[in-house]
Formats: C-alpha cells, structure tokens, sequence
C-alpha cells in the first residue's frame, strides 16, 4: 500500500530526517522499522516536496539510515468506544493492562478541532468536590479548567485524587438524571511510585472501572508526552460529547509535558521563546487547555484539572504563566502550609476561580456563599498582612480589632482549610464553619455581607460547628 | 470575507512545496503581498506575508494538519477584506469575519472545520433603505445616501464607498433590499450598494483628526474619577492573570456610553466568549433600554483557534469600528488581550525565521502596535459628520512584569493606563486597578466636561481623593513598621478616611445589579459623602475629641453601602446628616 522509503538523511535528538519523492502531508503518522525489526511511530513536523522532518515519539535510538520508513497517509487517530473505562493504556494509546484488543467504535483524529465559542454552553453547575478550600472559596464548575499550582515535594496528587474521590453534583444526586461521572487520567513523565500512587487509590476506591488511565512515566520517551494529554482529551470529548458522561481529567505533570515541547523545539533548531521554551508554547497549551468545556444540547460535559509544578516555586516562569492565562483559574499548593501540616495546603489567597460568581448562589449553592467568601477573604487578606507587623511589633502592641483578625486568619488555616485529605464536607457544613469564623469579627465588620444574611446566620452565641476557641 | 465575491477573479495557480504548521509555502504563484490564497485541495484561507524570488511564503487561518506540498493554492488577488454593511451589529465572528453562528449551521457541529467559507454579512436578507439623496445630487465619497434601521439601537448610514469618485445621482431605490442590491447609480455609471469591502490592514480615510474633549463615561468609580478615558483616546490595561482585566473589558463593553461596541477576543478563553455571547443579549443598554446586542459586534478568536487568524482579528474588529465612526458614531472598541496579537505575530516570525528583537518579539512590533492604536481617535469624517473609535487594549505581561516589550511599546503610545494589581486582586479588592501606577493624560482636557456637567468642583474633589490616597500610601509604609496605635491622631484619621475612599469609592462591585454600573453624579456623591465624613472628622479632632471615638462612629461604615443604593441622593444626603450630627454631638 503506502510507499516504503529507506532515505533516512539524518538523525538529530527525536527528529528523523528523510528524502520524499511522493508528497507527504503534515502532521501525517509514520512508521519507522529498524533493521532488527523493531517498530516506531513518529510524526510529521514539516514536509517540504523532498525532505520531511519526522519527530520520533518513542525515542530515536536504534534507528539508523537503513530504517524503513512508511508514511500512513492518515493523522494520528485514537480508537474510540466506550469500553475504554476501566483501561489502562500507555502514553500513546496502546493497551498495557493486559486486558483484549481495543475494538473500536470510532476514531477520532487526536489533535481535535476548536469548539465554536458560539455552540458552547456558559458552565455554571457546580461540582462539590467536598474540599472547603475549593468549594466554599474558589468554586470548580462543570466544564471548567482549574489547573493545580503546586511544586517539587508538596501533596497535588493527594489533593488531585480527593477531588476525582469526591466530586458530585448535588442535585443531581437527587434527580438522578442519568448521567454519568468518568475520569480520565493522563500522566506525563511522572515516577512509577507517583503512577502507583493513583492506581492504588483507584482500585481501593473502586474508581478504575470508571476511569480511562493513560500512562507515560517518567523512563518513556519523552516525545510520546506531547500525544497523550491529547489522546486523554480526545477520549474525554469522545465521552463526554457523545456518551453524555461527565468526564473529569486530570492531567499530571504538565511541566513534564511544556519539557517535551522544548525538546523538541530544541531539536529543529526553532528560535526559542523565554526560558528556551518555543514561541508557540501558548497556543500549543490552549489547544489542550480549551477542549475543556460543554457544548450546547449535549448532555456531557469536559472538566480539566491539570496538575503542574512550578520550578523553583515560582509562578512566573513561562508554564504556570501561560496556564494561567488560559485556564479558568488556579489552585495554588502552599509550602508553608504544607509544613504547618494543613491538609490539603490550599493557599485560598492568590487562588481563583473565574467561573466561580456564575455557579453560586442561590439555586446552585447558597445565597450567601458569595458574601461569605468575599469576607473570608477580605478578613484573611487582613490578617495575614497582620502577619508581618505582629512579627516586629508583637501582639500586646496592636489593637484588639487587629487581634481579632490575626485570630480569625490562624482560625481559617486550621480549622477552614484544614480538613485531611479523607473527609468529605458537604458546602452547607463549608459555609457554616464560615460563618462561625466570621463571627469571631464584631457584626459591623462585615461589609460585605447583605444585612440579610447578617441577621440569619451570625452566631450571637458563639460557634455552632466549630468547637469555640480557647480565649474566647 | 466573502469567498463568493473574491473567487471571482481567482488568479494563478500555485503550488504548495511545503507545510510547518500554520505557514506554508508555495511556488508559481501570481500574487502581491498581502493577498488572500486559497490553499490545498480543501480551500484554507491564508494570506501572503513573504515573497522571495519564486517562492511564496503564506500564513494559513486554519489548522494545516494533512496538509502536503504539490497541492495546489489559488490567489485571489485582492487582500484581506471585510464586508461591511447593514446585519454586522448582534453578530459574533472570527478573527477573519466568518460569522461564527453561520459556519455552526454550514459545518453542521460544534466544532470549527476547515475549509469553509461564509459571507461575514446576510447577503439574501432584505434591509429597507430609506433613501437620503434625490437623482440629481451630487455625491463624493463618504457621503450618506440613506438610513437603514439595522437594529433597535442603531440607524445603519448607508455611505458613497470611500475609494469611489462620486458623481451626480441619476437613480436612487427605497425599499427592502439585500446588501448587493443596487440602490443608488451614478452619473459616472458607478453602481452603489448597501455592501462595501475594504481592506483590514488599511484606516479608512477621514478629513481630520482632532482633539478629544469629551469623556467616554464607563460607569466604572474609578476610571470616571480618576483615570478617565476621552471618546476617542486610547487607553491600556495591563496585568497579571487573575487581576480582573477580561471583567474590566467586559463592564466597559456593557456600560460605555459609546454607541456601537466592538469586543475583540483575541486568544482568549471560549468560555469567556460564551459568557458574552449569553449575558448580553440580555442585559439592557442603559442608554437606550434595548438589549446590549443590539450595538454590538464581537470578534471571537480564541487562544485555540488558528493563530494567524488571530493575528488578523485586531485589524478586522478596528476596521468595523472605523465603519461606523464614518457614519458619525462614537464607537468603543475593547481589544482582549493585544498580548496574544503580538504573540501571533512572534509565532508566525519565528516560523519565518526572521531576526528576533527583544524578547523574541519581531522588530516591527513597537511599529505595528503604534499603527493600530493611531487609528483611534476622534475624528472629522469625509463626510462632515463626527465620529470616534476608542481603543481600550487589554496586555497580558507575562509573569506580571509590565518591563516586557508588548507593555512597555504600548505605553509609549496609549494616554491613558490602567494598572491592574495582583496585591488587590488577592484581597478581592476589585476592580483591581492600582491607583498609585495609573494614570490618564485627558484629565486636563476632559475636566471642563465634568465641571460643566456634574458638578463645578470636579476637579477639586478629585484632586483631593489624590492626595488623601497619596498620603495613605506613604503613611502604610510607617505603618507597616511601628502599628497604626503609634501614629498622631490626624494621621490616623486620615487612614481611616482613605479607607473609606478604598473601600466605599474605589471599589465597586461589578455583580451587583445596581453598584455594577454608577454614574458620574453618583461617583461624585460618594465622593462628597466621603469628603464630608473627612471635614467633620477633623474638625471634631480639633474641638479635642478623642480620634477612637471619631473612627467608631456607627454611621460611617454606611459609607459602603451607597454603591448598592438605586435612590442613592437620599441616602446620600441622609447621611451626611447623620454622619454630621453624630460627630458634633461628641463636642
């Protein structure tokens, strides 16, 4: 069928460079054949009428200029059905479970058209993932992308698993309207030990039968990372949009991936952007980043929470940049709170979510959800300021309303955010442990609550769900 | 761009001899710069960015993938183009104006394929033109022959096209007709119809630009009041992700008192474009109580949509703003985010191999960027009418560094900057916009207008919120190092003052029904309210009232909720009352 070419010119990192006399089309799949028969697939990074440039995903070595090379005439596809839950495939879509062939339903090209703003559906239902720290403050919506701002040694995936645990919909509960929860899970060149990590709990938990997991880890060829987030997505949209499933994916580690790009773009000797990482490194993120989202009169819907760590811890380098440009906010990991032994060690402050104010309120959570988070964060942004002062002046020195803050602020790390990466809270107990924390403030402190909710819900007589603090 | 109107002249064929993602290059083909090529068998639009000897370098609107050399390209031989007549108003497009509800029916899904085409307006829809001109009038480019009622909102000027050489009117049509109707000849045989073209790349002419001397009123606190903008002035807001510029964009494109609106995404979230696309149909305009559709045009070129169409998308949305500015509106057009635009424009250099300046930023950017917001501004058009376009340009630094190229090239250009700060975003002080970094050059132009019509101390009351924030700002520093309890009391109460200028003031809630939206009298009644607050407070602190008894006054925390009150005169007006008589009570 397709023409077999032995003109291998040069091969230079993960790129292979070979003479065409038919023309090849970009982007088209490749398989090259070693002389001891071993086969890889690649892809096409650019074609010209007589030389094409070949990214290899799974690693170059072996290959040498009497390789075979076969061109499939075809982008890369991912076969489709819905038995791919309760599978577990390697980086580039092959099965390693040791479970049948895949048979498919469909397949779909993985790089995956742009949704047309005008068929998306606004997300506004809100998913409970029974973390305070999300639920009551940054609210994570159906259809969203909030990726996970963390670095080297701190608990994402801890937190990453109790939202894939946990996450519902209340209502939805109720009414039971038929659709169903997946989660898909793509990991780029994590540890086998972090890998083992997410198996565990998902066969502990029984959650692997309704779960898609693609594994590349940290010992497979890095070129294959840049096709599994979109084989995951692909997958995901594939149920989500056509099996009416609410697919929940969770990509990690998308620094791993942004490493990948740069490998590459090294490679063919691409000018590179900052910090060496290519140019188009922002449009190649949103083209994984905004297939997240709903379509209207599809009942599915494509959750993202991408997991990144930032190098050095710091939020200005080129990846959690980007992401944050994209995605519809952030959750940031915290380390001090790590070591003050918060858990999960939400940093609520520089977090957001920007669909947040659209999926709350009454209907969705509670009509004074957005009062109440926007006074715990106004009084936690004071007392932390606080923080400082009290480190020169010491307490005796500051007045008794500041006091109170500082109170309030230790109050909300350990009792507020604080919960174990096990319990469950339902937003109504999330909004109540705020309340009882704002009502450590005297009532005219609270500006930014209606005078309403003021007069329902402040405790006159001390906390209702927290125990009362000593000095109080 | 219409297919139908361009194919016609299709040149040459060309043919492809190679693809590395969005460019493409191609041999044998007849066309000039600029020029819109029709590329591969599937018909991807593309446009001609270099031209070395035989070989032709294009840049493709959309995805290349399968793409392969020695698959044929065509010209057009014409650049790229917009259409413009009545049916642009309550429409949403891409970044090359393919109307994005057009292409969801013609591609029948709700995923954007390649290769098709559609007119970016109806042309079977029939307008009716009420003609303005009579056979025997002279007219010459510019000149308005007649109103279409195109929305509730807006009456659609239908003009002479601005490159035709006018002439005497020999026959004129009124009636419903479609946009390719002829609906007035001329002398000179020239056919006029309700649909024009023009080229994106280029400004349509005028007669004059002039001074702007009037506020574009955004019914945003702080913008009205201390940074504001002039109907045809230029601002920029830069900041970090998360310091609130898409929701500042969004609450001018809802409440400037412009009359037609174009909103650029640019590279944005989708979304976010959805958000728009839903929430404005319904909200009402609150100049004219029709909804905000009705005057707006958006442009949605998302971050995952081809990049080279989002390179184009900023010429295509000012274009459609100088359209109607030459119809005599003033026009708003909001840019979100002008740094993907200059990434575009980096990616596609970088694939051309061109010498990187800084950053990896080509060395035409300061250029490119100057000339696009010199095409703000207010103007005399040909046809002796007055009209503005207002460019509000979102930039995204990265890592909130405002030092990084795109910030620092728009600065040099744009009057008017509004600094969003990441700090205040944390503590959800919103809008976000740091008034000690801000700044807006209209002040001394745009203060006669507010004297004239809100209140004749204007600038006197705002000169004193500046100073009042200034010296909080110097007096936080002390703080920060020895407690607020260590300052002298008239210090302590001007912190106290300035809080409420923060808190009561500065901030406002955007999704509030009410507070969203303010009006300068309002933003100067709080400020009032505020300032006589101040005089009281001082004036019983040197009748010897002790500063403690002064701050805990149990009307002053009132001062915040005036933002929220509909009827907010009486509110205002009762408490300063009370505010009055419960300090001098105390002496």
């Amino acid at each position: 069928m397709q023409k077999e070419y032995r003109t291998i010119t040069e091969i230079s990192g993960p790129l292979v460079f070979a003479e065409v006399d038919e023309p090849v089309g970009y982007d088209e799949i490749v398989e090259i054949t070693t002389s001891d028969g071993q086969t890889r697939r690649g892809q096409v990074l650019e074609t010209t009428s007589d030389l094409v440039a070949i990214q290899v995903f799974e690693g170059t070595s072996g290959i040498d200029r009497q390789a075979s090379v076969q061109f499939k005439g075809e982008t890369l596809k991912m076969d489709l059905t819905e038995d791919l839950l309760g599978r577990v495939l390697d980086g580039s879509g092959q099965p390693i479970d040791g479970g049948p062939e895949i048979e498919p339903d469909e397949r779909q090209d993985i790089v995956g058209a742009a949704i047309n703003p005008y068929s998306r559906e606004y997300p506004e239902e809100f998913i409970q993932t029974g973390v305070s720290a999300i639920d009551g403050m940054n609210t994570l919506v159906r259809g969203q992308k909030l990726p996970i701002f963390s670095a080297s040694g701190l608990p994402h995936n801890d937190l990453a698993l109790q939202i894939a645990r946990q996450a519902t919909v209340p209502e939805e509960d109720e009414d039971g309207d038929g659709s169903e929860f997946a989660v898909i899970f793509g990991a780029m060149g994590i540890t086998a030990e972090e890998a083992n990590e997410f198996m565990d709990d998902f066969e502990r938990t029984g959650a692997l039968e309704r779960s898609v997991v693609f594994m590349n880890l940290a010992d497979d060829p890095a070129v294959e990372r840049t096709v599994t987030p979109r084989m995951a997505l692909t997958t995901a949209e594939y149920l989500a949009f056509e099996k009416d499933y609410h697919v929940l994916v969770i990509l990690t580690d998308m620094t791993n991936y942004c490493e990948a790009l740069r490998e590459i773009g090294a490679a063919r000797e691409e000018v590179p952007g900052r910090r060496g990482y290519p140019g188009y490194m922002y449009t190649d993120l949103a083209q994984l980043y905004e297939r997240a989202g709903r379509i209207q009169g599809r009942d599915g819907s494509v959750t993202q929470i991408p997991i990144l760590t930032m190098p050095g811890d710091d939020d200005t380098h080129p990846i959690p940049d980007l992401t944050g440009y994209i995605t519809e906010g952030q959750i940031y990991i915290d380390r001090d709170l790590n070591s003050q032994g918060v858990q999960p060690p939400v940093d609520v402050l520089p977090s957001l979510s920007r669909l947040m104010d659209d999926g709350i309120g009454e209907g969705l959570t509670r009509g004074d959800h957005a009062d109440v988070k926007d006074q715990l964060f106004a009084a936690y942004a004071e007392g932390e300021d606080l923080r400082d002062l009290v480190n020169i002046v010491g307490r005796e020195a500051l007045s008794e309303r500041d006091n109170k803050y500082l109170d309030l602020a230790d109050r909300f790390e350990e009792e507020f955010v604080q919960q174990g990466y096990e319990t469950e809270r339902d937003i109504d107990e999330t909004i109540e442990i705020g309340w009882d924390l704002l009502s450590t403030l005297p009532k005219e402190e609270l500006n930014r609550v209606d005078e309403e909710f003021i007069e329902e819900h402040y405790r006159e007589d001390g906390p209702e769900i927290l125990e009362a603090s000593a000095d109080a | 761009m219409s297919k139908a109107t361009a194919s016609d002249d299709v040149r040459e064929d060309g043919v492809i001899e190679s693809v590395s993602g969005p460019v493409v290059t191609a041999t044998d083909l007849q066309a000039r710069m600029n020029d819109v090529v029709y590329v591969g068998t599937e018909g991807l639009m593309g446009e001609v960015i270099e031209i070395e000897g035989d070989i032709t370098t294009i840049q493709v609107y959309e995805e290349t993938s399968g793409v392969a050399p020695g698959e044929p390209v065509e010209s057009t031989g014409a650049p790229l183009t917009v259409d413009l007549g009545p049916g642009m108003m309550d429409s949403i497009y891409d970044g090359v104006q393919r109307p994005l509800d057009v292409l969801e029916s013609k591609m029948n899904s709700a995923y954007l394929d390649r290769g098709v085409d559609a007119p970016g307006i109806d042309l079977e829809k029939e307008w009716e033109f009420n003609p303005e001109v009579e056979a025997g009038d002279q007219v010459t480019a510019g000149d308005i022959l007649g109103i279409v009622p195109e929305t509730e909102s807006i009456d659609h000027k239908v003009m002479v096209p601005p490159d035709s050489e006018g002439g005497e009117v020999v026959d004129v049509k009124s009636g419903e007709y479609t946009v390719d109707d002829t609906i007035v000849e001329l002398d000179t045989g020239e056919e006029i119809r309700m649909r024009q073209e023009w080229p994106v790349r280029e400004a349509r002419p005028t007669s004059e630009k002039e001074t702007p001397t009037e506020p574009l009123i955004s019914g945003q606190r702080i913008l009205d009041g201390l940074f504001p903008i002039a109907k045809g002035g230029t601002a920029a807001i830069p900041g970090p992700f998360g310091s609130g510029k898409t929701v500042t964009q969004h609450q001018l494109a809802k409440w400037a008192d412009a009359d037609i609106v174009v909103y650029v995404g640019c590279g944005e979230r989708g979304n976010e474009m959805t958000e728009v696309i839903e929430d404005f149909p319904e909200l009402e305009d609150p100049l004219t109580g029709n909804p905000l559709m009705d005057r707006t045009c958006l442009i949605a070129n998302t971050s995952n949509m081809p990049v080279a169409a989002r390179e184009s998308c900023v010429y295509t949305g000012i274009t459609i703003a100088e359209y109607f500015r030459d119809m005599g509106y003033d026009v708003a057009l909001m840019a979100d985010s002008t740094s993907r635009w200059a990434e575009a424009m980096r990616e596609i250099s970088s694939r051309l191999e061109e010498m990187p300046g800084e950053e990896g930023y080509p060395a035409y950017l300061a250029a490119r960027l100057a000339q696009f917001y010199e095409r703000a501004g207010y103007y005399q058009n040909k046809n002796g009418t007055e009209g503005s376009v207002s460019v509000i340009g979102a930039v995204s630094p990265p890592g909130g560094d405002f030092s990084e190229p795109v910030t620092q090239n728009t600065l040099r250009i744009v009057k008017t900057f509004w600094a969003l700060d990441a700090d205040l975003a944390e503590r959800r002080h919103f809008p976000a916009i740091n008034w000690n970094e801000s700044y807006s050059l209209y002040r001394d132009q745009l203060d006669p207008w507010f004297e004239e019509n809100v209140s004749e101390d204007w600038a006197e009351q705002r000169q004193w919120a500046i100073d009042t924030l200034d010296e909080e700002a110097e007096l936080q520093e002390i703080v920060q190092l020895v407690g607020k309890d260590a300052l002298p009391d008239d210090q302590q109460l001007t912190l106290e003052v300035a809080r409420y200028l923060r808190e009561a003031w500065l901030q406002q809630n955007a999704f509030h029904p009410t507070d969203t939206y303010c009006e300068p009298e309002k933003t100067y009644g709080i400020l009032g309210a505020i300032k006589t607050l101040n005089d009281e407070a001082f004036d019983a602190l040197d009748a010897g009232v002790p500063v403690e008894e002064i701050t805990d006054i149990d009307n002053a925390p009132r001062l915040n909720r005036i933002g929220v009150q509909e009827d907010y005169n009486e509110f205002i007006e009762e408490l300063e009352a009370d505010i009055t008589e419960e300090l001098r009570e105390k002496y």
